[in-house]
């Protein structure tokens, strides 16, 4: 690799050399060469990635381990590796390589675990945090309001933890690239890092500038921009360059109203179109059965004609326990009522 | 006009699909030259918008003709620029029904002159002997609504999941189940849609969904639409107008098969329980024909025809040319059908054959239909590890589904949920969440497969396969 590479990444250069995926501001990559790469790899060898689903577990893979309800584990898997859970320890080379995604793996305690093939969702679940992250429900509604499909050009920024990021690529493989921007030096080289682990580094750019300063690094080729970082109206205009001439959408999340009313006055300022705020909660339902006790009214003089005498005694004790039991759902004692609001806008034809 | 070849796929060509809007109201429509079209109770022909390019917006001239909106700029500079005039309050202000001058015989001509909407708005307030008394905010607020009244314009965009969610949602909902477009969202999400695929499919949601998946899908991998009744409804993935690639990769199977293929019984050799049901209504034909043309029509062929020859028949008297026509026209129509069965059979063998590895990737339903029984029926067709997501308008069918999967094993990471969509207006001092809100927009079951409880880790379900075909086929 060449010395700039080399300076630039300093201590990590070894881990991140190879890496097609880090890059210091500025460097444009060759799109086409990259863009065939994937598909090839994967058509041939099969193995799991975050964009292509495969069957059997290979060295190397990333893994969800499922250790029970709402509790789950990333692995990355490796032979002589060992992992710890609650139930006990895997042994990666006998029970996880070779072994079809989905099974049941049982540890060494005697437990077992359901071992997961990857997913943007599961790894936003499960991913180690650097930073505040986006959940799965924001993530959903940015996805089809930014309107990205296979082949979209997507600019992001900040990168943070890669939650959103993992979810964008899932979206726009094989054919689209997104170009990421992370200020903050060691957060930019660690999710470079899990993009390549991940074999979705060829679909990404990471860059680590400040986008307020420098921009997203690419100019006229986004269909899509989204902005989750404190001061997105100082973006704005990085974004409009950053789109593409016939038009393309934008997204910026932010927690304080007061940061979406600075963004709105800019974005309008900048001629956006169909400027739009708005907040998705979501309401996670819990299912159980439950089981309401019914009063004793006493003997009941009416009913006693029908019942006939014989039946008088034996129904008195019994009602004293009657109940009705039913399946239904219970509300979360308390549940996030606010992430952030989002703001999408049309950018015209320029 | 277009500028360079890039422009070429921006452009609107005659026979594209497309989405009008106005404000936030959308409708789809195709582009045909010399059609009457009827937006927002307007008739419009859309043939001036062929060779612009998309999101142009028009202005709608007499006899509804399109004309693209000259310098955009204007419309957002032109209000209250020259209004400065302004109260601070409504103490003074009394509603005597006698500040607007104008009659609406007066406004009636001012249109009838072909003043544009920008035009009438400014006599509006030129006439309103309260306007300048009004506080800055309530002068906006009067200027908003009028041209939202008057202003006479269509922007044409390309369609996508977006737009066409938000417009069914806006416009027929009840055709679509109620689903709300961040419903939709998650859906897609939770069932990990993606390039490269198998996707499972069973909605009637007017093809909605169905397009959702395949424009997420961006024609690699492949999508099996399972169908209730005599065709798959696909009205809403016309909208989206998919280049014709797309459709290779998308399949149809009719639910109805399903036990069969389950059971390993489904002969797609030869003819299949299907054909025979359509036989029996050709052998009905003159007396049935309405019969047969309800699951026609959803496939939209042949419909209008027959229709025709049923009047002919009821009006005629005794004529022998006209009985002898019929007579052709029913060979005819018979060997079409005939063609038309051996297409189906090969469709259905093609569909079968994706399904029998019982490997898809991703499930996703959204019906009118009971889903419990579609769920519990449909998820044997997924390998292990691999996402679903169940849409129903209703909580009660989804603890239902979530009962019977907790009894049966199989599933991991199962989740019953809502999201609440709410709306904000974001203006200068005057941002608050927008005062109406979808009640709801339906409750979704998701979760995960595993390889089933009985089954040995690695390999087993090829093993266990043949012991579940045996038990069903004793049953039957």
């Amino acid at each position: 690799m060449n010395a700039v590479l080399d300076a630039f990444y300093g201590a990590n250069s070894c881990v991140l050399s190879n890496s097609l995926s880090f890059r210091e501001p500025g460097f444009i990559l060759l799109a086409k060469h990259e863009k065939k790469n994937p598909l090839k790899r994967r058509a041939t060898k099969h193995t799991m990635s975050f964009v292509q689903y495969s069957d059997l577990i290979h060295d190397g893979d990333v893994i969800i381990v499922y250790l029970g309800h709402n509790s789950v584990m990333p692995v990355k898997v490796q032979h002589g590796a060992q992992t710890q859970t609650r139930y006990g320890v895997i042994r990666h080379s006998t029970q996880l390589i070779g072994q079809r995604y989905g099974s049941k793996v049982t540890c060494s305690k005697g437990g077992w675990v359901q071992v997961l093939h990857p997913t943007p969702e599961l790894w936003t679940v499960s991913l180690p945090h650097r930073t505040q992250i986006l959940y799965t429900t924001d993530i959903s509604i940015i996805t089809m309001m930014l309107e990205l499909k296979p082949g979209s050009i997507v600019c992001e920024s900040g990168t943070g933890s890669g939650s959103l990021s993992h979810a964008i690529l899932r979206t726009i493989a094989p054919t689209g690239h997104l170009h990421t921007v992370e200020f903050h030096e060691q957060r930019a080289l660690k999710v470079a890092e899990e993009f390549k682990e991940h074999r979705v580094d060829p679909l990404v750019t990471v860059r680590n500038q400040d986008v307020c300063k420098d921009g997203f690094g690419v100019t006229g080729v986004a269909d899509a921009v989204f902005l989750d970082i404190p001061s997105p109206w100082e973006a704005v205009g990085h974004a409009k360059v950053a789109l593409k001439k016939h038009g393309g959408r934008l997204c910026s999340f932010s927690p304080c109203i007061e940061q979406v009313q600075r963004t709105c006055e800019v974005l309008a300022d900048q001629a956006f179109e169909e400027i739009s705020t708005v907040e998705v909660l979501l309401r996670v339902h819990d299912v159980r059965t439950v089981s309401l006790p019914l009063p004793d009214f006493g003997p009941d003089p009416s009913s006693q004609t029908e019942l006939g005498p014989k039946e008088e005694a034996p129904p008195t004790p019994s009602l004293n326990h009657a109940s009705i039991t039913m399946k239904t759902t219970t509300p979360p004692r308390e549940m996030p009522g606010h992430t952030g609001y989002l703001t999408f806008a049309t950018k015209p034809r320029t | 006009m277009a500028e360079n070849e890039d422009d070429y796929q921006y452009t609107i060509k005659e026979g594209d699909y497309v989405v009008l809007k106005r404000g936030d109201i959308y409708k789809a429509v195709q582009i045909q030259l010399k059609k009457k079209v009827i937006f927002e109770k307007q008739w419009i022909f859309l043939d001036n918008a062929v060779g612009h390019l998309y999101s142009t917006t028009f202005e709608i001239v007499s006899g509804g003709v399109l004309q693209p909106k000259e310098d955009k700029k204007d419309q957002d500079t032109e209000h209250p620029a020259d209004v400065k005039v302004a109260g601070t309050d409504n103490r003074n202000i009394v509603d005597d029904g006698k500040s607007q001058k104008l009659t609406r015989d007066d406004i009636e001509t001012l249109k009838e002159q072909g003043l544009k909407g920008q035009e009438i708005v400014q006599q509006l307030i030129e006439n309103s002997s309260t306007f300048t008394t009004k506080t800055g905010y309530a002068q906006d607020k009067y200027i908003k609504k009028k041209k939202k009244k008057y202003e006479n314009t269509v922007t044409i965009v390309k369609p996508t999941c977006r737009i066409l969610a938000m417009m069914y949602h806006g416009r027929e909902p009840g055709k679509i189940c109620h689903l709300r477009y961040d419903t939709l969202a998650q859906m897609l999400t939770l069932a990990n849609v993606h390039a490269g695929s198998k996707v499972l499919v069973f909605e009637t949601c007017a093809g909605l969904v169905l397009g959702a998946i395949m424009e997420r899908m961006g024609g690699y991998g492949s999508v099996i639409q399972m169908y209730p009744g005599g065709g798959p409804v696909r009205a809403g993935v016309e909208c989206f107008g998919f280049p014709s690639h797309f459709h290779d990769t998308l399949h149809e199977f009719p639910i109805c098969h399903v036990n069969a293929l389950l059971a390993g019984s489904l002969d797609t050799s030869a003819k299949d329980p299907s054909a025979d049901e359509n036989q029996v209504v050709e052998k009905q034909f003159g007396v049935a024909v309405k019969h047969q043309n309800q699951p026609e029509s959803e496939q939209q062929d042949g419909g209008p025809e027959e229709q025709r020859m049923e009047t002919n028949a009821a009006a005629a008297a005794v004529q022998d040319q006209e009985e002898l026509e019929k007579e052709k026209r029913k060979e005819i129509k018979a060997q079409e059908k005939k063609l038309k069965l051996e297409e189906k059979r090969r469709k259905l063998a093609a569909a079968a054959a994706l399904l029998e590895g019982r490997n898809a990737d991703g499930l996703v339903i959204a019906s009118r239909f009971h889903p419990c029984p579609v769920l519990l029926g449909l998820i044997k067709f997924l390998s292990p590890s691999r996402p679903f997501a169940v849409f129903s308008q209703y909580k009660e069918t989804l603890i239902e589904c979530y009962t019977k999967l907790k009894e049966q094993g199989g599933t991991v990471n199962l989740r019953l949920t809502d999201t609440w969509l709410r709306h904000y207006q974001v203006l200068p001092n005057r941002t608050h969440p927008v005062l109406l809100m979808s009640g709801g927009g339906g409750y979704l079951l998701s979760g995960t497969t595993v390889a089933t409880d009985h089954s040995k880790p690695a390999g087993s379900p090829q093993a266990e396969e043949p012991a579940r075909k045996k038990a069903r086929t004793d049953k039957h």
